[in-house]
């Protein structure tokens, strides 16, 4: 499985905080996106490309071409805020 | 050294601690942000602030080794507050000790420079007019490509 997790404006915008997705089929960031794409219209919207979505892979930034694998943690969330 | 934590913490003791925790010390330069009363929104009452434990510290260390090989410098400690904050109250310290000033004064302003681009952090307004995630500002990403070598912030 490839655990997912959502934070800031984008876990609350999807109400959703962490799910999981089976790695099957999944060989990059960018196939995660397109699965959560299909997920409804606030998936789809989130996603659209209109607001900026980032993305980490086991904490480390990344990029949709960026390979996923099994056991993976793959989070997305808006630009970030701090300081 | 790097926290993050709910509570308050005392600039004082943090310089204080820069102090003792290194030898041939000639330079400490300390900054600390506080939550104003205004942002994207007026009338902000106070802010939320959330984070990605376990990516935010990794990010943070990462910000801290790159100063490190930027400049001479001794010692560094970070601290940024999580959670809900009241105007006024502090929200980050950044504290770098060097031989000398120059090293320290840059650090410290890289070192904060790289953390508001590159450190998984998320502010809330929290105001009347109800509450507003803050979106990341042009200038902060301008600031932080003047560096050179580029700080690596991601790409969405």
């Amino acid at each position: 499985m490839i655990r997912i997790l959502f934070f800031a404006g984008l876990r609350e915008r999807l109400h959703t905080a962490e799910l999981e997705l089976p790695a099957d089929h999944i060989a990059t960031a960018g196939d995660i996106i397109t699965d959560l794409s299909q997920r409804g219209p606030a998936w789809a919207e989130a996603f659209s490309g209109g607001a900026p979505v980032m993305v980490a892979i086991n904490q480390t930034m990344a990029r949709p071409a960026s390979k996923v694998v099994d056991g993976d943690e793959v989070a997305f969330f808006p630009p970030v805020t701090g300081g | 050294m790097i926290r993050i934590q709910h509570e308050d913490f005392d600039p004082g003791a943090e310089q204080q601690a820069l102090e003792a925790e290194a030898s041939g010390l000639g330079a400490v330069c300390t900054f600390t942000g506080l939550v104003r009363n205004h942002g994207d929104r007026q009338d902000v009452e106070g802010l939320f602030l959330e984070h990605y434990p376990g990516m935010t510290e990794r990010a943070l260390e990462a910000v801290v080794a790159d100063a490190f090989g930027r400049w001479d410098l001794l010692s560094c400690r970070i601290i940024h507050r999580v959670g809900l904050l009241q105007l006024g109250e502090r929200i980050v310290f950044v504290g770098v000790a060097s031989a000398h000033r120059q090293d320290a004064f840059a650090a410290c302003e890289f070192v904060m420079d790289a953390l508001k681009v590159s450190a998984p952090f998320w502010k809330k307004e929290l105001s009347a007019e109800g509450d507003h995630w803050v979106t990341q500002k042009d200038g902060d990403r301008d600031r932080a490509q003047r560096w050179s070598p580029k700080i690596d912030a991601g790409t969405p």
